[in-house]
């Protein structure tokens, strides 16, 4: 049944695909500047200067992880949900005007972001920065993107729900979740509000939901990415439904519990912290289930590694993905936090995450998706492609190792006392002694930035390149508002 | 805790680990091998062309789950986690830092234990005791009087011989384990304007700096009505209360005619905080002397 409808593909909407798309390279490139700007000023504090107090450190900080994780990852996630639910359902997007709505409101929620932010409008929570009015529109874009997703899956043609939108699903509904408790907040003007929770119970809320927008967000949404790419790029069967199964269940049912592990020896009360801590090492073999049925998919088909860069991507973020996903779990075992809390260590982990996991799956799957968003048989240069891996993979491995001897280094000065109770360094001692690993940080993003600058030369150029041979299926029905 | 919400997360962790056990086992369809041929039948399904093969789970990725889940059970058996159970061992996190601390404290108590009983003037001879009071002092002292003792704006000068409470070892002790509180009152409301003005220009007569001789006249006799009393007759300051030495051109707030008006005019409350509180004994004792030595050798 299944390959009879296969022949014979339903009009897709690749519109708001396309355009998710091309903006998830936009807000790469300008999250990622940012990024290597933040970099920059750790190493020459003077570059804070550059136009006070917008170009702060502290303004731009969040600039760069809302850039980065709701404007890049957010488009990516967009993008490659819309495209997986339509193929993989057999079915048209659902919803109408609710999905150039779901476009145009993110991409002004972000636009919003780019401008408070710099202006020092936040309600200070990590990760939620943004002002109450700007989460209440994020709230009803969301609730459109729900309505888009679930109803699409509603509607598809196949028999079974695709395993990649179980991850799309569970990852929609737990951010709304997440983003809704954690906004509550008291408005008192325009532009600042004051948390709905104090305290101890206001630390756990925000690291209940800091922590699940990595396992929700960064975590099952980018999962839902691989289910489909990785088989469609190395096209083999995926390795096991069963194992599919069992670290779905698990994933969304213990990520959720990982939070405490962010405030370990805090005033959080100690059965909340080891709760935390226990979830948190449970929750390794769940997230190594994700990488084991994306590699094992590649058996019978590794020779492609050797002439396929976008498959590289692919399997290489896996491999970051692995290796931050067992670091994870290290990390939040109390004796080994007390040695890593407020180190770079904890940078280098959320950046081997970011840059090694979520950017690499989501370039991979941009090098599938744009040949064939935009009628092409390939990108305009495979050689860039490579090229592109290449500064990626050696940019994040400076990146990481970087962090992990400064982080390593910090915790070791930090704890030293002398037999007399006092510090053996000074905390200023400390910074003068990370400058090496803050500029190999430094050049490590940067490299990584300028594979994403040619990735959008070569994306320039493959859109470019010459009129499409004709409008696709979709391009009249894609805008019915 | 209330009874409540400790059955409440109990219920809930053990529902959430026994649902995933149960996903888990229910799915227990181990691989022979872990390198056993992939090629065997697929479920069926098929989305967009991918299809999807009913492989076993890999042995060993089912062995490390439930190993971590053995390792959750007895974590949780053992340590304060499932409600207000407290876990069987007893460990606390308020606990392991007494702990922590009394080891740290036996292991102090030896370093400062060879200087505590050593007078303060002989201490000052000792490097490594001195040494250890530069630490002490950075830690402690620094962030008011500055890394070298030479004060700040309102926080005095102890590398110099001028001392608010006197600078023998046993009169710095004192100010470092009980500290200070000087007050001088606001006498803007009482004496008036005109009055705050003369005594100023006497204070300014006083410490050497010149001022208006015939408002300085006036302001003597304000002077010995309401300020000898602490300040003494001669303007010299009062070690007792801690009132500051008036003939000197040390200040701790401002020294010129404004300055002195504005101390006149609205009092000024300064505070050494006691340290005894936060600081045992030897340590006390070590950091006196310290002091002792950052004005002794000024004195030599």
């Amino acid at each position: 049944m299944s390959d009879a409808l296969a022949t014979q593909q339903p009009a897709y909407n690749y519109k708001v695909v396309r355009q998710f798309a091309i903006m998830t390279i936009v807000w790469g490139i300008v999250g990622m500047a940012v990024g290597v700007l933040l970099a920059a000023q750790l190493m020459w504090p003077e570059l804070n200067d550059i136009f006070q107090p917008f170009s702060h450190f502290g303004r731009l900080r969040p600039l760069h992880t809302n850039a980065v994780i709701f404007a890049f990852g957010g488009c990516a996630l967009f993008a490659s949900s819309y495209y997986i639910v339509q193929r993989t359902c057999q079915v048209k997007l659902f919803g109408g005007f609710l999905i150039p709505f779901t476009f145009w409101g993110w991409q002004i929620i972000i636009l919003a972001a780019a401008i408070t932010l710099p202006l020092g409008m936040t309600s200070a929570k990590e990760y939620a920065e943004l002002e109450w009015p700007i989460d209440i529109a994020i709230t009803l874009v969301w609730v459109a993107y729900g309505v888009v997703f679930f109803g699409t899956l509603v509607t598809r043609k196949t028999s079974h729900i695709y395993v990649a939108n179980w991850f799309f699903g569970a990852f929609i509904l737990t951010v709304a979740l997440l983003h809704v408790v954690n906004s509550m907040a008291v408005p008192v003007s325009m532009f600042k509000s004051y948390s709905a929770y104090a305290g101890a119970m206001d630390a756990m809320i925000q690291w209940w939901y800091g922590h699940n927008a990595v396992g929700f967000f960064l975590t099952a949404g980018f999962l839902g990415m691989m289910y489909y790419f990785v088989p469609k790029q190395a096209g083999r069967p995926v390795y096991s439904y069963q194992l599919s199964i069992v670290h779905f269940w698990a994933l969304v049912a213990i990520y959720i519990w990982a939070g405490p592990h962010h405030l370990h020896y805090s005033a959080l009360p100690d059965w909340a912290q080891s709760l935390g801590m226990v979830m948190s090492l449970v929750l390794l073999a769940p997230s190594w289930g994700g990488m084991i049925n994306g590699i094992m998919t590649l058996s019978g088909a590794w020779d492609k590694l050797r002439t396929d860069p976008t498959l590289r991507f692919l399997v290489v973020s896996l491999s970051f993905y692995g290796m931050s996903t067992f670091e994870g779990p290290m990390m939040s075992i109390k004796t080994v936090n007390a040695l890593s809390h407020n180190t770079d260590w904890t940078i280098g982990h959320v950046h081997s995450g970011a840059l090694g996991w979520v950017a690499m799956i989501s370039i991979g799957a941009l090098y599938h998706l744009i040949p064939v968003l935009f009628n092409r048989a390939q990108m305009w240069s495979v050689k860039l492609v490579n090229i592109h891996f290449w500064l990626s993979t050696i940019g994040t491995v400076l990146y990481i190792a970087s962090m992990w001897v400064n982080g390593i280094m910090q915790g070791l000065m930090w704890r030293a006392f002398n037999a007399d109770g006092t510090l053996t360094y000074s905390f200023a001692e400390s910074v003068e002694a990370s400058y090496p690993g803050y500029f190999v940080r430094f050049l490590g993003g940067f490299i990584f930035l300028v594979g994403m600058l040619i990735m959008a030369y070569n994306t320039y150029k493959t859109v470019a390149e010459e009129k499409p041979a004709e409008e696709d299926s979709t391009a009249a029905d894609a805008q019915p508002a | 805790m209330s009874t409540f919400w400790s059955l409440w997360i109990i219920v809930l962790t053990l529902v959430c680990l026994a649902l995933t056990c149960w996903v888990l086992f229910a799915n227990r369809k181990v691989a022979v091998r872990d390198d056993e041929d992939p090629e065997n039948k697929t479920t069926g399904h098929v989305y967009d062309g991918i299809e999807e093969y009913d492989n076993p789970l890999p042995r060993w990725w089912f062995y490390l789950f439930v190993a971590t889940l053995i390792f959750a059970a007895v974590y949780l058996v053992a340590f304060p986690g499932m409600g207000s159970f407290k876990g069987v061992l007893g460990w606390t996190s308020a606990g392991e830092l007494t702990m922590d601390q009394k080891k740290a404290e036996a292991i102090h108590a030896e370093s400062f234990g060879v200087y505590s009983k050593m007078p303060i003037e002989e201490l000052i001879d000792q490097p490594r005791a001195m040494k250890m009071g530069v630490r002490m002092f950075a830690n402690n002292c620094a962030v008011c009087h500055g890394a070298d003792g030479g004060g700040n704006f309102s926080f005095p000068n102890l590398t110099d011989s001028d001392w608010l409470y006197g600078g023998s070892p046993e009169q710095i002790k004192h100010s470092i384990a009980e500290g200070r509180s000087g007050q001088m009152p606001a006498w803007g409301p009482l004496l008036g304007e005109a009055n705050v003005a003369s005594v100023s220009e006497y204070v300014l007569k006083l410490s050497g700096q010149d001022g208006d001789s015939a408002l300085a006249e006036q302001g003597a006799a304000v002077f010995q009505q309401n300020c000898a009393a602490c300040h003494g007759a001669d303007g010299a300051g009062n070690i007792l209360l801690g009132a500051p030495n008036l003939t000197d051109d040390i200040w701790l707030y401002d020294g010129s005619r404004e300055g002195i008006q504005h101390v006149v005019r609205n009092g000024l409350n300064n505070n050494m905080p006691a340290q005894k509180d936060m600081l045992r004994e030897d340590k006390i004792h070590l950091l006196a002397a310290y002091v002792y030595y950052l004005s002794y050798n000024e004195e030599e």
